[in-house]
Formats: structure tokens, sequence, C-alpha cells
């Protein structure tokens, strides 16, 4: 019973071996990753309508420090490599290395959100609340649901780590780790458009 | 689910699709790195200092620059081609960009002919108009 | 007293004992009816010690079969509630003239029209498509089960929390009175200060979870775990219409949480996207909200279009015509279903250009639809025809439906529908195609796949009672709101001045009595067809000489589904399998891999209904408790690796020799 799928044995009806289908989660977590792509494509298209009614508030202008924007940028970035690094060890088989790299992308990542959040913090205490104006609350919408996604991947990086250091590098903790590093790199995909779209644009009116 | 379906492994000839993901390497990551940080370096550069001196083709250089660099993203970093999957990734990621171009210039569109039409005077008309 | 005051904030949020409709009879009378029946299941239950059997066969069950066939059961309960509210509308509607005020006040019948639109739509009609396609796809395409089991079972529970969610609406403060789709700025803070918004909310935001989880699933399940041979071009049409329904859920239902969550910030953090004042824009959410509502139309209608092409092929004994056009007219309705969304809005004043862009790609989008119903007639074309149950209702679904596409694309005609829009023209149109497309649809395949489900048929006496209940009391409960809508009637009046108008009411009320006595028809099958289930009995597994492979295997099937995965060299595979002598093999059976049964779904639907209902009414401390709760939950759920076992051999033989002296003792 060794016939490809491709050209079956015509009168064979049936496989004699157990068929074991192919694992679908990758394909099922890039979907999930689509549908939420498509969450974003909703806040940003708010921001786009809604972005430039400041209700004789503050603009873009009088609130972005794109210095601040660029230094959080680059902690994103450098997350993304550090985990890039940590999938190679995996792939090695080295489950200390790869703990190693993991440990570096959580605290890129936490500077990242702390960053975010004394930003937020100081945008608040300078009274652009999002309740001031339709901007401000497409602006904090966006960025926080970002930063959001931030925090919850952290969540799932130390989760992921304590698995890796119980039963150490099973297939089932290299699917789970392959899934959040395309959740990371597709944070920082739409962090692409936040500071593009958002930051740039918005101190360039 | 799949402990047990890797103590099989050999049994039979459906196996070992393995998980479907391209895998990087070394000279991946560090080419997207670079090539990442070059590309959010220049936008940056460009609007703190205005090196273009014209705001409109500012906007349109960094906008391009952004639809660059989510590409590198894309290949550099979430291993995005053709074939992965069976092409199936990249059929989705196709389909999801589309609905996003939808959404977002849909929106813009309806909504700018909503405001246009119905809205006695901008916001920022408005602005000017208070006391 | 304010410290007093303060502590009873503290613990029960808004919620005091006022919140309790006990001064509304009829809500009273209906919560004693809800709890006397529940009470009575909940006794049986203990009576017949059925709790252990129910959770671990069926509760905590990862089975695709048994979860398919929950969510047709949640779906028929809800249509009860669902149908109940209409049946009061048309009531009150048929009164409520001149001197008469009816029987419900404004803000009763604002709450029953909502919750109406609501259930039907995401409590009936998205259950029993998930629940079908849930059934049925991994069966038509010879799959053990879904890509993810478990997430299957956590889909279903959430949807549970969803219609739980607005159920407790009806009797711990109040629903939504804004319409189905809770346009701000009436459904903001300022327009609707209380809870029936944030039940409205949050009874969608955890039903979608669930929905966009089960997309996902069954995506993955068509890719990935079709058996050998069934290339794309040889899936069954369902299987191809589940696809597509599928693609649109993943790609909408977003969209829809999004919304949701801003109008969500709006009303509980005071920010100022859909407010009217602040840079606010109300219609930014009527836009958002049918990017997502115009593709759920069709992830309702996609389905019913396959159970129609399994149906006619099968009782017409013929291939279906056009097969490869069926598909690529399922493709295309997926595309194009996205680019005409504003046609819900032409009179929002986008002005010409937008609105002729919007009317033509609506215009565009019937073609596709009008090409499948050439396919159906041209299958039956000398076909030999077989008048079953579910052949009517797909009869009756091609004039019904093409009825009410017509008039779909008079409304699409942005002139026209200025005059029409909000009237009830628009009300009988989307009856029109809705209940005779998707509740046809379904209704028809719940007949025809459930023998595949039980093991007997339906008693056809009371099944064509009910098919013909149903479709005269259609046609008697919309035609006359056609009528009152060329007229100029609005929907969502619950009184008129005009009595001329009344004669038109009180048909359509005749109607809906007709259509109450075809849901108790489709009871009654149940109930006869139970009864008689050993005269009906299906023992070959296929009771309709079906095509497709669900079929090959026995009624109900086992819980492998297949002792042997097929393989497929044709789009109807088990009619080839039949035409090619194909005979069922009784040796060499092999343990076969399945997954493991799991509580952790029903735990976090439960913990979220609490969850629900403390954010509706400002219950902070429970709400963070409850989060927590589900995180933990979830988090601990990772931790277990151990999600599998093995059917032993004897088990499987067990059950094959039972099959195999069923089929020997029949033949």
């Amino acid at each position: 019973m060794k016939t490809a799928a491709g050209q079956p044995d015509s009168t064979t009806f049936y496989l004699e071996e157990e068929h074991h289908p192919e694992q679908g989660t990758m394909l099922g977590f890039w979907i999930y990753l689509m549908s939420d792509c498509l969450i974003f494509a909703v806040l940003f298209a708010t921001y786009a309508v809604l972005g430039r009614n400041y209700a004789a508030g503050p603009s873009p202008k009088d609130l972005f420090e794109l210095p601040l924007v660029a230094v959080n940028t680059t902690m994103l970035l450098f997350s993304s490599i550090t985990y890039g690094f940590a999938m190679l060890e995996m792939e090695k088989g080295k489950q200390k290395n790869t703990l190693i790299w993991l440990t570096i992308t959580g605290l890129f990542g936490l500077a990242f959100v702390g960053i975010e959040l004394y930003e937020f913090a100081h945008l608040i205490h300078e009274g652009a609340t999002p309740q001031r104006s339709a901007f401000l609350s497409a602006f904090f919408t966006l960025v926080g649901t970002h930063g959001l996604h931030v925090t919850l991947g952290i969540v799932w990086l130390v989760i992921l780590m304590v698995q890796v250091n119980q039963r150490g590098l099973v297939p089932e903790n290299k699917r789970r780790l392959m899934c959040l590093s395309l959740f990371w790199h597709f944070l920082d995909v739409i962090w692409i458009g936040v500071f593009t779209f958002v930051y740039l644009m918005g101190v360039l009116q | 689910m799949s402990a047990a379906t890797d103590s099989n492994q050999g049994a039979h000839d459906h196996h070992d699709h393995g998980d479907g993901a391209a895998h990087g390497s070394m000279k991946g990551y560090v080419t997207g790195f670079v090539l990442a940080a070059i590309l959010t370096a220049i936008p940056f550069w460009l609007v703190m200092t205005d090196a273009l001196g014209n705001k409109q083709t500012t906007g349109l250089v960094i906008m391009a620059l952004a639809v660059v660099q989510i590409i590198v993203h894309m290949v550099y970093f979430l291993h995005m081609n053709t074939k992965s999957e069976g092409g199936w990734n990249f059929l989705a990621l196709i389909f999801t960009l589309t609905l996003v171009v939808i959404t977002l210039t849909g929106s813009i569109w309806v909504m700018y002919h909503l405001n246009t039409n119905m809205m006695p005077m901008s916001p920022m008309d408005m602005k000017h108009q208070m006391p | 007293m304010f410290s007093n005051l303060d502590l009873q904030k503290l613990v029960f949020g808004r919620l005091t004992l006022e919140a309790i409709p006990y001064h509304e009879p009829i809500v009273l009378i209906t919560f004693l009816g809800v709890a006397a029946g529940g009470l009575a299941v909940l006794g049986a239950v203990t009576y017949f010690r059925l709790w252990g059997y129910l959770w671990r066969e069926w509760l905590t069950s990862v089975d695709h079969k048994k979860i398919g066939i929950m969510y047709v059961i949640l779906a028929l309960v809800m249509l009860l509630r669902g149908f109940a509210d209409a049946l009061m509308m048309r009531a009150q509607q048929a009164m409520a003239f001149g001197a008469n005020e009816g029987f419900l006040p404004p803000h009763h019948y604002d709450q029953i029209f909502t919750a109406h639109g609501v259930i039907m739509i995401f409590f009936v009609a998205m259950p029993l498509v998930t629940g079908l396609m849930n059934f049925v796809v991994p069966l038509q395409i010879g799959a053990r089960d879904v890509a993810f089991p478990f997430l299957n079972n956590f889909s279903f529970w959430m949807t549970v929390s969803g219609a739980l969610t607005v159920m407790v609406s009806l009797f711990v403060g109040e629903f939504a009175r804004t319409g189905w789709l809770a346009y701000p700025p009436l459904s903001g803070p300022a327009g609707s200060p209380g809870v029936g918004v944030d039940y409205y909310i949050w009874a969608l935001q955890i039903a979608g979870i669930g929905t966009l989880l089960s997309g996902i699933n069954l995506i993955a399940t068509i890719v990935k775990m079709r058996a050998p041979g069934m290339s794309m071009m040889k899936m069954p049409v369902f299987t191809w219409t589940a696809l597509c329904t599928n693609i649109l859920i993943v790609a909408a239902f977003p969209i829809l949480t999004a919304v949701l969550a801003l109008l969500s910030l709006d009303r509980y953090v005071g920010t100022h996207f859909f407010s009217n004042d602040l840079g606010g824009n109300p219609m930014m959410y009527v836009n958002l909200i049918w990017i997502w509502g115009h593709p759920e139309v069709y992830i309702l209608i996609l389905p019913a279009f396959g159970v129609f092409s399994e149906i006619v092929s099968t009782f017409s004994s013929k291939r279906l015509f056009g097969y490869a056009s069926m598909v690529y007219a399922t493709v295309v309705i997926t595309i194009l279903s996205y680019l005409v969304w504003l046609h819900h809005f032409f009179t929002m004043g986008s002005g010409a250009s937008v609105n002729s862009f919007f009317g033509i790609t609506t215009m565009i989008i019937s073609i596709p639809t009008g090409a499948k119903i050439f396919n159906w007639l041209f299958t039956m074309y000398k076909g030999r025809i077989r008048f079953e149950v579910p052949m009517l209702w797909t009869l009756g679904f091609m004039v019904t439906f093409t009825v009410g596409g017509m008039t779909g694309v008079l409304l699409a005609v942005p002139p026209a529908d200025f005059v029409l829009h909000n009237s009830l023209f628009l009300i009988a149109h989307f009856h029109n195609v809705i209940i005779g497309g998707v509740l046809f649809g379904m209704l028809a395949g719940i007949t025809y796949w459930f023998p595949k489900a039980f093991g007997y048929k339906l008693d056809p006496f009371w099944g064509k009672t009910s098919f013909w209940f149903w479709l005269t009391g259609f046609w008697f409960a919309f035609m006359p709101l056609y009528v009152l809508g060329l007229m100029g009637v609005t929907r969502r009046l619950n009184h008129f001045d005009d009595p001329s108008l009344q004669i038109w009411f009180v048909i359509a009320a005749f109607g809906a009595v007709l259509v109450l006595l075809g849901i108790l028809s489709f009871i009654m099958t149940l109930v006869v067809s139970f009864v008689k289930r050993e005269e009906l009995r299906d023992v070959t597994g296929d009771p309709w000489g079906g095509r497709t492979l669900e079929w090959s295997t026995s009624s109900p099937p086992p819980d492998y589904n297949f002792a042997f995965t097929p393989m497929v060299h044709d789009g109807d595979a088990w009619w080839d399998m039949k035409r090619r002598g194909y005979s069922r093999p009784l040796h060499g059976f092999k343990p076969i891999h399945m997954p493991r049964n799991t509580g952790t779904g029903v735990i976090l639907g439960m913990i979220s209904i609490v969850f629900a209902f403390a954010m509706i009414w400002y219950i902070w401390w429970l709400a963070a408790a409850t989060f927590v709760a589900m995180l933990a939950v979830t988090i601990v759920h990772t931790f277990n690796y151990n999600r599998d076992f093995y059917i032993p051999v004897d088990a499987v033989m067990g059950a094959e020799n039972k099959r195999t002296k069923m089929l020997a003792g029949h033949v």
C-alpha cells in the first residue's frame, strides 16, 4: 500500500495503515493572526477618519516626542532579532541558550511596554486624556491595543519559558515557541504601521 | 496530540509533513535586522530634520518606506513565502491585505464624502471661527 | 447612611432589587414558565441520574458530532425564545390602532424587537450553521475530528455563554432598546444609560470569540484533514461553502469585535469615537459595523446553498450540474460580499459617486447567486426526483428565496432605497431571504442529516406538515409587509393611527400563527420520530442513496467516524465507491488515535458569564476576580500535555462487527 495520494490505485477505497493528517496548528495560528490584523485595520481606519478631530484640543505636533518613539521602536526591533536568535538555538536543540535569548527578548518587551506607559502617563498628566477628543480616543486605543498585545505576548513568553524548563524542547513546546514567534514578529509589523502612520505622519502635519 | 504522533514515526507514509513553517537562518535574521534598522532610521531622520523640505513628499516617502519595511519583516522574520503550508499562508495573507485595504480606503472614502456633503464646515474651519 | 450606600455600590455595583422586573406581568409569567421548565429538566436529569453521563459524554466532549448536535439544540431552544418575541410583535401591531395601545408599552416593545433580531441572527442562525458544519464537514472529508478538538468544545461553550447572557437580561435588568445593531448615539452612554446595551455588547463579544475560533478551526480542518485523493475540486459542495463561510467568519468577526470594543470604550471610559461632541462621529460606527454586517449575511446563506446543493443532487439521483461554476460562484460571492456594505446606509449622505459604486457592486453580487439557482434547476432537469421532506424544503426555498433576491435588487437601486429605507419593505425583504434561504436550508439540512446523527429518519408526515405550515405562514406573514412598506410604513413602531392599515397587520399576524403551527409540527416530528424510531431505523447508514462520504459510515457513526481512512477518486466519493464495487473491510483494524475529553471549555464558559454579568453591573471586584480566574484556567490548561488516547483494537472490532451484523440482518 505505497500509493502516493497523487496517483491512487483506483480500486483502493481506503488506507490500511493509520492515517495521520498534517498538523494544523501553524496554519490555524496564522489565520488567527490574520483576524487580529483586521482588528488593527479597524483601529487604523478609525484613526484615519477621526485622527484630525482635535476638538480644539492638542494635536500630534503638540504631543508626540519622536526621540522617545525612536527609542521605543528600537526596543521592539531588538526584541525581534533576539527572538530570532532564540528560534535558531531552539532548532539546534540548545535549551539553555534558547531560554537565555527568550529572557532577553522578554526584557526588551518589558522596556517597550514601560516606555509606552511612561508616554501615556505623561500625556494624561498634560491633560491629553482619551476623553479629551476623538483624536486622542483613537490614538490611545490604537497604540494601547498594540501595547496590550505586547503585554500578553510577554505573559505567554514567561509561561512558555516555564514549560520549556519543565519538559524541554519537545515537539509541542517547539510548536508553541514557533506560534509565539509569529505573534511577536507580527506585532513588530503592526508597530511599523503605528510609528509611520500615527507618530511620523502626525508630527508631519 | 503530537507526542503520540511522533512516537508513531515511520510506521506509514503520510507522516512528517513537519510543521510546515519555514525556518530562518542566522544570515536571514541579521540581514533582516540591518535592513529593518535602516528602513526605520531613514523615516525618523526625514521627519525629524525635515530633510526633503516638503511635507507631502516626505509623507509619501515614509509611507513607501513603511511598506518596504513590512515586506522585509514578512520575508526575514515571519519567513513568509508562497510555498509554506502549501501556499495557504500566503493566500490568507493576500486575502487579508485586500480586506485591510478595502476597510481602510473604503472607510476613508465613505466618511470623507459624508463629511463634505453633510457638514456645513470642516472641523478646521470651525476652529478658525471660534471666538 | 452614605457609607452604607458606598458599601452596597462596592459589592453590588449598580445592581439593586429594582433591577428585577417583578412589576411587569409578561416578564414575570415568562420567568415563571422558564423557571418551571428549567427546574423540570434539572429534576428529570437528577432523577434519572444523568448528570455523570451528560458531563462525560456531552458537556466535556470534544467529538465534533456531539458538539454539532449541541449547537443545533441550542439554536432550536433559542428559536423558541426568538419566535415568542416575533409573535408578541405581530400581536401588538395587529391590535395597536387608534385608541388601542396594545399590550406592550414602547420601552418593552423596543427591547423585544432588539432581542428578536439579536437572538435570531446570533443565537439561532449562527449556531444552526456552525452546528451543521461541525457535524457534517469532518464526515464529508473523511476525517476523524476537527483540527483542534478542544478549541471546538471551547467555542461551543462561549456561544452558549453569550446566549445565556441574553437570557439573563430578561429577568435581571433589561435588554437593549436600540435595534439589533445598536447604533450610536442612541446606544451611547447618554442615549442608553441603562444596562441594556451592556448586555448586548458582552453577549455578542463572548459569543463572537466562540464564532471566530470555530471559524479558524474549520478552515484548518478543511485545508489539512481531507482524506487522501480529495483535491480541492473534489470536495463536496457543502464543504466548499463551509470553507468560504469560515473564511468570511474569520475575516468579518474581528471587525465586529473591534467596533463593539470601541462602543464599550465610549460607554465605560468616556472616549469620543461615536459621540456627537468632541470630534466623535456616530456614522463611523454604522460604516464599520456594516463592514462586518454584510459578510455576515453570506456567512449565513452560503452553508444553506451548500445544503441545497447536496440535497438536490441526492434526491435527483444525479451529479450536481455545474460543480465548478458552483464553486466559483461561491468564491466570487465570498470576495464581493466585502464590497457592498454601504447599501445598508445609502441615505446617510455620502453622495452620488459613493452610492452608485455600492449600488452597482450590490447588483453584481446577484449574478453568481442567480447562477446557483440555475445550477439547481438543471440538476433537477431530467432527474429522477424523489419528493421527500428535504427536497420539499429545497423547492420551497427556490421559489421563496428568488422573490427575496429580487426585492433585494430593487433595494440596491439607491433612489429606490431612499423611498424604502427603514420601511417594512426592507423587513419583508430580509425575512424573505433569511427565512426562505437560511432557515429553510437549515431545516432541510437537519431533516437530511438527522438519520446520520441519530440512526433513524424523521417522520415524513409531520415533516411535511411542518414544511407546509412554514411555507404558507411565511407568505402570509411577510407579503403584507411588502405592501405596507410600499405605502411608506416604517419599521419598529408599536402603535399606528391610520386604521386602514390594520387589515394588513392582521393578515401578517395570521401568518405568524401559521409559522407557530409549523414550529409545533417540527417539535411533533421530533417526538413522533423518537417514538417510532424502530420503524424509521436506518440500518444501512445510507438512507437516501447519498453521494458523499458521510453516508459510507454507520448511522450514527462510531466515535472515530471511519475505521479506515477512505481514499477518494471522485467528487461524489461514496457514489463512486458504490458504483465500482466497494466492499466494506472486515479485518485488519488498528488502534485509533483520538483526542481526550476536557472540562476546561465548560468551566471557562461559565466563568465568562459571571465576568460579563459583573462588567454589565459595574461589580468591579467580581469582574477582576473572574478575569483572573479565566486567565488562570487557560494557563493551567496549557500545562496539560496529555490530551489524546488510543481506542483499542478490540473496541474498534466490536463496533465494526456490530455493524456487520446489522447490515447482514437487513439486506
